[in-house]
């Protein structure tokens, strides 16, 4: 029997409007859940249960006095770093302890006037630096499909949370891949919207000219009733694109006929692993079926998008990580002067990683270093975009493997950032070139660990990729295969 | 040997708008410490920059007032530094591509003639908070942090410090003029920074600079440059090299110290702001702009000679401040005489003005009544003596001239029978002085004329009196 914190969005949604269920019942569900299974997934880094509750009420009370606006009611996990008024929003790090969020993101302001409720903070990478939330400063999140392996990151507790019924949707961030590729690695769909589709005001900046919002969800068509809640222009975020909003769910439907979809003959590479590159080509062979056409296409600049993408993402990030300085919020550690100050407080409060990209950042912006390195990045960022351009005169979207290989163990990749940075290689080009790319699971390693197919799209052609993401869906069975949350498989270490 | 200087200013200054540049928070001065900010101007964790689009009118606008190119596109950079003043730690403000270039305000030097300092360009950025140092503990307030600012930067060519002080000044009344700012010193609406090199004359290239941080006042920056230019030209005479550095004023001691040399400077990183989209102004919208420039204080002192036939003089005076030379304007177009008028306002106005220290805009009396004033002097209806004392009461009280002259009967008595009573009682009461002047004593008849005005009790018009005088003595 499907027990409500099973339920997608739609059918909660349909539920609750046929009084079926009350929010109070969705949400304590939820909660159940969490407590059920947090312990060993550790998706959550904190659960404010009350307010969850009482606005599940208010969305109940609200419900019978007429109200029907479609998330009522629906309740949505939060990346760590999206503010949330009243709130703690750490990002995942030590600087931000006690830190309480003075405001509303506009995407949660969004899916709050649509009548959602806002539930729990999501762990992740710590400042969203990190492809399997290892980097996170308060606690593993494992994967629900294998407990010793990663959930993918950075937005890997809204991944987890998704996979573990622990969360009907949730909401993450991403900069180079960190939703689609947890989305991949857990089994659910991820979505990145295209660069100003969704406000990023109140989203913690990592890399600004890349970070991008998004839903993770058990369906393409809940991303797809997300999507149209959190999107829009922000007159708070000018990068917000200033385009209608289609109603993404209602365009839902039919099968591929007439859609061309390009094959990057540069994206099947030696260390792709075996089985990934079956399960994506057998998607791909599907997506056929359904009456799309297949064809190649060529990305040639592609294979400088990690180096670009860990130039341009570490230069924004060193400003952006500037503010964390123990003068205004979170940590602080008191030093003789200022300058010995920020120096304490940044060495105590930030982990390995976000240090690493911060010197990186400020090297490649150095006086002598910032043309050779981050103004030669933007050149290329630019081709990259070109070929997605020229690709798109060809084909109606592009279809990718979301990573090289499926989710591996803890401690696999961790001391080799290089290795771990390669694991967004066909993630990162979709940022780079501001365009939007899904992910949607197109079926199980011989490990009974879930392959992600990545749809790529035009800019603000999100209703092409859903679309086809959503006839693929509905033809396969992977949505519907459930991960079992069993006991530990091997020892890892709880906070 | 002879050594001349060169001084380059960048001047910060602060630009009317009710808003900070990047969010809501009002830019109004005074209000108690952090009460005028929010998350973005705290630099809160995912708050982000939205442009105030009156900066970039003003800015502008300053643009086309000082001749300077305007970019048709520009951008925001992001400027990085540690202080604990500056909530983000960066500072947006415009690094290659600034919203101005080129350009130049014309000063009148010290011994009167022209030189026109060439601007190099003007960009907009925001300003940081204000430490704050209390005896135990240090305090930051962020009311300022946000706060519009435009830079506007020269080329090196003042020559000194006079020349500086009269480019401030020219760049004070200017900006004043074009309600770009409120230009008020005490509250740090204009700031500057202060290069200067000196090299021997003759030589073309320029010496080794310094740069003298955050002056305040124009007063400052003269002692300061007067004070710098002294010291490299005596370190160059000596033999020492000037090094390249930053240096400030220490205002008490009357000295630049050292604050940080060539070597310590800050690499600023630059890098384009992403969280702002760039600064796209079409020709139709500079245009739009530009129709609606205001009169330069220059110009209109030349339009005020020409309009109201007023000495070059006066109109230098009167136009110093907009505000009187409104008044003037005002007053002028209804009196009878323009010159009566500036006379008036140089004179009488400002006098009590800064007597009282007050601003034009309180003076009671209006530039309508002031015009009755004057016209009743024109007509001779009253002498100046009576139209002073006029002035007082209508200075305390503001009303009508005529009204006031006509209640206290201080009318000037130009009926021939009535003076003619007072200069035969004047001439029968002084024969002495009669007989001075029949023996060819002309100032006899001054002293004559003034017996008269007091019998009259100073309403007889004085032209009357001396006519019937010398009439009755010839």
């Amino acid at each position: 029997m499907t027990t409500l914190n099973q339920l997608t969005v739609a059918d909660a949604a349909a539920k609750l409007a046929n009084r079926e269920c009350s929010s109070e019942d969705l949400v304590a569900a939820v909660l159940a859940s969490i407590a059920q299974h947090d312990q060993q997934v550790g998706a959550y880094l904190t659960v404010d249960a009350e307010s969850a509750l009482a606005q599940s009420r208010a969305a109940d009370a609200a419900r019978a006095g007429g109200d029907i606006r479609p998330l009522l009611g629906i309740p949505v996990g939060m990346k760590d770093l999206l503010n949330v008024q009243g709130q703690p929003c750490t990002c995942a790090s030590k600087i931000l302890k006690g830190y309480v969020a003075p405001y509303d993101a506009t995407a949660v302001a969004k899916l709050r006037a649509a009548g959602a409720v806002i539930l729990g903070r999501l762990n992740m990478d710590e400042f969203a630096m990190g492809g399997s939330t290892e980097n996170s400063a308060y606690q593993q999140t494992r994967n629900p499909w294998d407990l010793s392996r990663v959930p993918g990151g950075s937005s890997g507790g809204s991944a987890a949370a998704v996979a573990a019924d622990e969360a009907l949707a949730t909401l993450g961030s991403d900069t180079g891949g960190s939703i689609r590729q947890p989305a991949g690695f857990c089994g659910c769909v991820g979505l990145k919207p295209t660069y100003g589709r969704v406000s990023r005001y109140g989203l913690t900046a990592f890399a600004s000219s890349l970070d991008q919002i998004g839903p993770l969800t058990k369906t393409v068509r809940d991303s797809a009733l997300l999507l149209g809640a959190i999107s829009g222009r922000d007159p708070h975020d000018s990068t917000s694109l200033d385009a209608p909003v289609p109603d993404y769910a209602a365009l839902l439907g039919g099968d591929l006929k007439g859609l061309r979809l390009g094959l990057p003959k540069e994206y099947f590479i030696d260390g792709l692993d075996a089985e990934v590159e079956a399960k994506v080509r057998a998607a791909v062979d599907q997506c056929r079926a359904l009456g799309a056409e297949i064809v190649e296409i060529s990305l040639p600049h592609s294979k400088y998008a990690v180096a670009v993408y860990y130039i341009i993402a570490t230069a924004e990030a060193s400003a952006n990580l500037a503010r964390f300085d123990g003068v205004r919020y979170g940590l602080r550690v008191d030093g003789e002067d200022p300058i010995d100050q920020y120096g304490k407080t940044r060495a105590a409060g930030f982990g390995q990683e976000v240090k690493r990209r911060i010197i990186l950042g400020t090297y490649v912006l150095s006086s002598g270093y910032h043309d050779a390195y981050y103004l030669r990045a933007q050149k290329v960022r630019t081709l990259i975009r070109r070929d997605f351009d020229t690709a798109f005169e060809k084909c109606d979207a592009i279809l990718t493997p979301v990573a090289p290989t499926a989710a591996y163990q803890f401690g696999e990749k961790i001391s080799d950032p290089l290795k771990m940075y390669l694991g967004d290689i066909f993630t990162i080009p979709v940022n780079l070139a501001g365009i939007c790319g899904v992910s949607v699971p197109c079926g199980f390693t011989s490990e009974k660990l879930p392959v992600g197919l990545h749809i790529v799209g035009p800019a603000l052609r999100e209703d092409v990729i859903l679309k086809i993401g959503h006839a693929y869906e509905q033809s396969t069975p992977w949505h519907k295969v459930k991960p079992e949350i069993r006991g530990q498989k091997s020892e890892v270490s709880g906070q | 040997m002879n050594y001349v200087a060169n001084v380059g200013l960048e001047v910060h200054v602060q630009l009317r708008t009710k808003t900070k540049i990047f969010c809501g928070c009002p830019t109004t001065f005074g209000a108690p410490p952090n009460t005028h900010v929010c998350p973005v101007c705290l630099g809160y964790p995912g708050a982000m920059p939205a442009m105030n689009s009156e900066a970039i009118r003003l800015t502008v606008l300053s643009g086309l007032m000082l001749g300077c190119k305007i970019n048709p596109y520009s951008k925001m950079d992001r400027k990085n530094y540690y202080y604990p003043d500056m909530p983000k730690n960066y500072q947006i403000s415009q690094y290659d591509q600034p919203l101005c270039l080129g350009g130049g305000i014309e000063i009148t030097r010290p011994d009167g003639t022209k030189k026109t300092i060439r601007l190099t360009r003007i960009h907009i950025e925001e300003d940081v908070g204000k430490n704050m140092h209390f005896a135990a503990s240090s305090g930051i307030d962020f009311n300022r942090a946000g706060t519009p600012l435009m830079e506007i930067v020269t080329e090196p060519d003042m020559a000194g410090a006079d020349e500086a002080m009269a480019f401030l000044e020219a760049l004070k009344e200017i900006l004043a003029y074009g309600g770009i700012s409120d230009v008020n010193l005490e509250e740090g609406n204009m700031r500057c920074d202060v290069n200067s090199s000196v090299r021997p004359a003759g030589q073309e290239t320029l010496g080794t600079k310094t740069e003298l941080k955050n002056m305040n006042t124009f007063k400052g920056v003269h002692r300061a440059l007067s004070y710098e230019i002294a010291r490299q030209i005596a370190d160059v005479e000596k033999g020492t090299r000037i090094r390249q550095e930053t240096r400030r004023w220490d205002d008490l001691a009357g000295i630049t110290l050292t604050m940080r040399s060539k070597e310590e400077a800050h690499d600023y990183r630059y890098f384009p702001e992403p969280d702002l989209l760039p600064i796209v102004l079409s020709q139709a919208q500079i245009d739009e702009w530009a129709q609606v420039l205001p009169e330069l204080p220059e110009q209109r002192r030349a339009r005020m000679v020409r309009d109201y036939g007023i000495p070059e003089y006066d109109a230098g005076v009167l136009s110093a401040d907009q505000d009187i030379a409104n008044y003037f304007e005002a007053t002028a177009k209804l009196a009878q005489s323009a010159k009566a008028a500036s006379n008036w306002i140089m004179t009488t106005v400002l006098a009590k003005l800064t007597e009282l220290h007050l601003t034009i805009g309180e003076v009671k009396i209006t530039p309508a009544q002031l015009a009755g004033l004057i016209n009743l002097v024109e007509a001779k209806t009253i002498n100046i003596p009576t139209a002073k004392e006029v002035f007082e009461l209508m200075f305390a009280q503001g009303g009508d001239a005529a009204a006031i002259v006509q209640a206290k009967g201080l009318a000037q008595v130009s009926d021939t029978g009535a003076i003619e009573k007072f200069v035969d009682e004047a001439i029968a009461a002084n024969a002495k002085t009669v007989a001075d002047y029949k023996g060819g004593k002309e100032a006899a008849l001054k002293a004559l004329i003034g017996q008269v005005m007091k019998l009259s009790k100073g309403k007889a018009n004085p032209g009357l009196v001396n006519d019937l005088l010398k009439r009755k003595l010839s």
